[in-house]
């Protein structure tokens, strides 16, 4: 494959999974400077996809493919256009940043190189998900991104706090993923493709399709988790535990709009109904103002940042809702500005957390003189979050505006969601960008002095980027803005964007509203949070919280059923297994009435019959042994003369076999028996006795019974045929029984020797069992309690 | 059953089996035989020796822990797997080797390889498991 042009996305998407391996290595030789090194790798990603912007701009798709499963349908498809395009320039561009940053930050730390190669695995996983075109590939990359923000929010391991928030994090986005395959699997059998790119050219099949409502809770219900959409948006303020590279580049600027990726993808072919423009607004609407509303009550500044968060992907998923175009554009427009100033403010938090030592509001301030490259990103990117001009978010805000304004017939609610959500989030840019530099100078945990140049080089050029994007808003517009808003449309789109409102509108109007009532907000805010955070605890109880019992509940339940299931008594767990058997043999011939015939016995040879009745002896001898050893041998008995029959019809292997597995079986059970300290005689009650007898013998009869009406079903001579006339010109063995073993059916042969394996060391592992408890316990279980 | 005469034959008996366990493997393409009924003589084998014997002395005589023979023996035949993509054909296709060998026709191949795998993966487990049962809170 080429290295540049189309083709060469492949390569982009290898490289992330490349660097993660070099990563160790690599921040092993140069410490903190392999950042450096390493953040060529998401670099030269964006400056590929930069170069195929003029090509998508110009209203170009493509799609490259690479089979993969083909029995099933799964290739390893790449769809560009307009959105897969931006955003995989998003979390390149980003990512280039944040690794630089994160070279900063966790300076010093000694799994660095984990760390890396963590981040450099969830940005692999995120290109796929964004540029994936068949359903499976990408909801492989989607549970990818949720392994890899498991392990970066948990990265901290030590620490309960982290250890609950990464498993909170998979157990929601988790379960939303695994709701999501469900709806692919429904798209795939509705839309009869499993390609995105099909489907998406489909039209209206899967509006008209009966399975439409299913499909549209299972994508809705993957997204919501994903985007932290209320009532799931709680596992996102909990992912603040994560080193702060990881809150700025997964928990706000990429991962979480992975599921408003997904509602933007599939708006053309699922969207304008009903059910999508009531359900996405109220859910999205919903998260705007809880996510405002809790943030305003937030003094720490990462958990108010992540709170925004929550309300911006709620802005989002409103705004997609609507499915008209301008607030399409006006959604399109915010996320690209929200990934650039909230990726760089949660870097400015993680500065200040670094320099100051706390990133408590209340307890910093005056920090403008020492940190000023932080204080001028901070107040740039708040700018643009605040939506002034000449900002990208300025723009935004008024597109965002104007489409709320005019969607059909719920156009003054969203609007008034929207503008109550604006002028709280003003008023939060303002307190996190103000609070800490402004004012009189705070006495902080640590001496405050500027971050070196790892810690400042992403913020600072985030917040220019939105003000030069929003500068050169004509360009943006028909580079990034429009390709991805023809996309997410479905249409063509070629309006053009400009800086300065045209003319006075309802828009402006709402602007003006916002700026006005935000600063007010902003003036008192302190008073507003001990309001909320009043109210909060009157209320009581959260998702959080909710979570937690649902989760305790989950281990209840489990370990009720378990102590039920599960009593210890291997008497009860053998008869409950060998009942299950008998009623599988003898359900199927009660209800098909398939009784068998028992014509076979009249031509046995009177040698044959001395076999049968000498086996029969065996199991007379088991029964009234007089101990276990007794009993065991005589087991043994039987086992032999089932061998000498093999032999006598003719099957040497078999009858090998048996031999050798009747002599090991007996060894073995012997040896088990001197283990589990059982008295040398059977101590069972009469009635134990009558019952295990019933069970032993129906199963073996019921055995018996199958396989007579198994052979005295037709012959079909088709494949012995076959390994007779093969087995020596082709596989060049004689004897069929290893030649079908080794060569015809091997692959089974594979799976069997590592099924034998896996016994194997369960057995051993089990036996051990014992032997450990009197050891020591092992280190990780010293190391957690050190921990905790 | 720990006797003299027992103990004094038991050696001799495992090496004899082992021996044959082996004839029995290498055979298995045409007669009788084959990986997996080879695997089983051969832990009878260990067997007689270890209840002869001891486990300790079956240990040392089998040099490696048994279960790592037997993950040997699932990653031999695996490898058995592979050599057919070389020629470009379907995975597991069997490839053969065959030529004079002092005056007689001796074929080498992949299945033969792949029925070693197994014969190592039987030994191994059911040894390791006989073993483990064995020796008492050891280890």
């Amino acid at each position: 494959m080429p290295f540049s042009g189309v083709e060469a996305t492949f390569w982009a998407m290898l490289a992330p999974f490349v660097a993660a391996v070099l990563a160790p290595m690599l921040t092993q030789k140069l410490k903190h400077n392999a950042a450096w090194v390493l953040a060529a790798v998401p670099a030269l990603i964006f400056v590929h996809f930069l170069s195929l912007v003029s090509s998508v701009a110009a209203g170009q798709t493509h799609t490259l493919g690479l089979e993969w499963v083909p029995t099933y349908g799964v290739t390893f498809s790449i769809y560009l256009d307009g959105l897969s395009t931006l955003f995989a320039l998003l979390i390149s561009g980003i990512g280039a940043f944040v690794v630089l940053y994160a070279g900063g930050y966790l300076k010093g730390h000694p799994q660095q190189g984990r760390f890396f190669s963590f981040l450099f695995l969830f940005m692999g996983s995120m290109l796929g998900v964004v540029l994936a075109d068949n359903l499976i590939t990408l909801f492989i990359f989607w549970e990818l991104t949720s392994i890899t923000s498991f392990l970066l929010i948990g990265f901290d391991n030590l620490r309960t706090a982290s250890r609950r928030s990464a498993v909170q994090a998979l157990v929601v986005t988790g379960s939303g993923g695994m709701a999501l395959l469900a709806g692919f699997l429904l798209i795939g059998m509705a839309g009869g493709s499993m390609e995105m790119s099909e489907i998406l050219a489909s039209g209206d099949v899967l509006r008209d399709s009966g399975l439409y409502g299913a499909i549209f809770i299972l994508v809705c219900l993957g997204a919501f988790t994903k985007s932290a959409q209320f009532p799931f948006h709680f596992w996102l303020p909990n992912a603040m535990e994560a080193p702060t590279p990881v809150s700025a580049y997964l928990h706000s600027a990429t991962m979480v709009k992975a599921g408003v990726y997904l509602l933007m993808r599939l708006n053309p072919v699922l969207g304008d109904t009903a059910l999508w423009t009531t359900v996405l607004p109220i859910f999205g609407g919903l998260t705007l103002l809880a996510g405002v509303i809790i943030g305003i009550r937030q003094t720490d500044l990462k958990l108010m940042l992540a709170y925004t968060t929550v309300a911006s992907l709620g802005l989002l998923v409103m705004l997609t809702g609507a499915s008209n175009t301008v607030a399409i554009k006006g959604a399109v427009l915010y996320l690209v500005a929200h990934s650039l100033f909230k990726g760089s403010l949660f870097m400015m938090a993680g500065t200040i957390d670094h320099e100051a030592g706390t990133r408590d509001i209340t307890k910093l301030g005056g920090l403008r003189n020492a940190m000023p490259i932080t204080f001028a990103a901070a107040v740039l990117a708040a700018l643009s979050m605040a939506g002034l001009p000449p900002f990208l978010g300025f723009i935004a805000k008024e597109i965002l505006y104007d489409g709320a304004y005019g969607t059909v017939g719920s156009g003054y609610l969203i609007s008034l969601a929207a503008l109550c959500g604006n002028i709280l989030m003003f008023a939060l840019a303002a307190a996190v960008a103000l609070k800490p530099f402004m004012g009189e100078k705070v006495e902080t945990p640590k001496h405050a002095h500027e971050g070196p140049i790892l810690l400042w080089a992403g913020p600072i050029t985030l917040a220019v980027s939105g003000l030069l994007l929003g500068l050169f808003a004509a360009h943006a517009g028909y580079f990034f803005i429009n390709p991805m808003v023809s996309a997410v449309d479905g249409g063509t789109y070629g309006k053009e964007l400009y800086l300065i409102p045209k003319h006075l509108n309802m828009a402006l109007l709402m602007s003006v509203l916002t700026i006005a009532l935000g600063i007010f907000a902003y003036l008192r805010i302190d008073t507003l949070r001990e309001l909320v955070g009043r109210a909060l605890t009157a209320i009581g109880w959260g998702p959080d919280r909710g979570f937690d019992q649902l989760m305790d509940g989950l281990v209840i339940t489990s370990d009720k059923f378990i102590r039920t299931v599960q009593t210890g008594s291997m008497v009860t767990y053998m008869r409950a297994c060998f009942i299950a058997v008998a009623l599988m043999l003898f359900v199927p011939m009660m209800t098909t009435g398939n009784w068998p015939t028992f014509e076979g016995f009249q031509n046995l040879t009177f040698y044959e019959w001395a076999f049968v009745i000498l086996a029969v002896i065996g199991l007379y001898a088991v029964i009234t042994a007089k101990n276990r050893v007794t009993g065991i041998v005589s087991l043994g008995i039987t086992g032999f003369s089932v061998a000498v029959i093999y032999t006598l019809f003719g099957a040497p292997d078999l009858s090998l076999t048996q031999f050798m597995v009747e002599t090991l079986s007996v060894v073995i059970l012997a040896l088990v028996m001197t283990r589990l300290d059982l008295k040398p005689k059977d101590v069972r009650s009469k009635e134990d006795r009558v019952i295990d007898g019933v069970i032993a013998g129906s199963v073996g009869l019921g055995f018996a019974m199958l396989l007579m009406s198994v052979v005295s079903l037709p012959f079909d001579a088709t494949l012995p045929e076959f390994f007779t006339q093969f087995s020596y010109s082709i596989a060049h063995g004689r004897n069929l029984v290893n030649v079908i073993l080794v060569d015809f059916r091997g692959f089974d042969t594979i799976g069997e020797i590592a099924v034998v394996m896996v016994a194997g060391l369960a057995v051993l592992a089990l036996i051990r069992v014992r032997a450990k408890k009197a050891q020591p316990k092992p280190e990780v279980e010293v190391m957690k309690e050190v921990a905790e | 059953m720990n006797t003299v005469i027992f103990r004094t034959i038991a050696p001799y008996l495992s090496a004899l089996m082992m021996v044959f366990s082996i004839f029995v493997l290498l055979r298995g393409h045409n007669e009788p035989g084959g990986g997996f009924i080879g695997g089983l003589i051969a832990v009878s084998a260990f067997a007689i020796y270890g209840i002869a014997c001891g486990v300790a002395a079956v240990r040392r005589s089998m040099v490696v822990h048994p279960m790592s023979l037997a993950g040997i023996g699932l990653f031999i035949a695996v490898l058995s797997v592979l050599p057919s993509y070389l020629f470009g054909q379907p995975p597991m296709t069997s490839q053969w080797l065959i030529f004079d060998f002092l005056g007689s026709e001796l074929k080498l191949s992949t299945p033969l390889v792949f029925d070693i795998g197994v014969y190592l993966v039987v030994v191994g487990a059911i040894t390791s498991i006989a073993l483990s049962l064995e020796e008492r809170d050891v280890d």
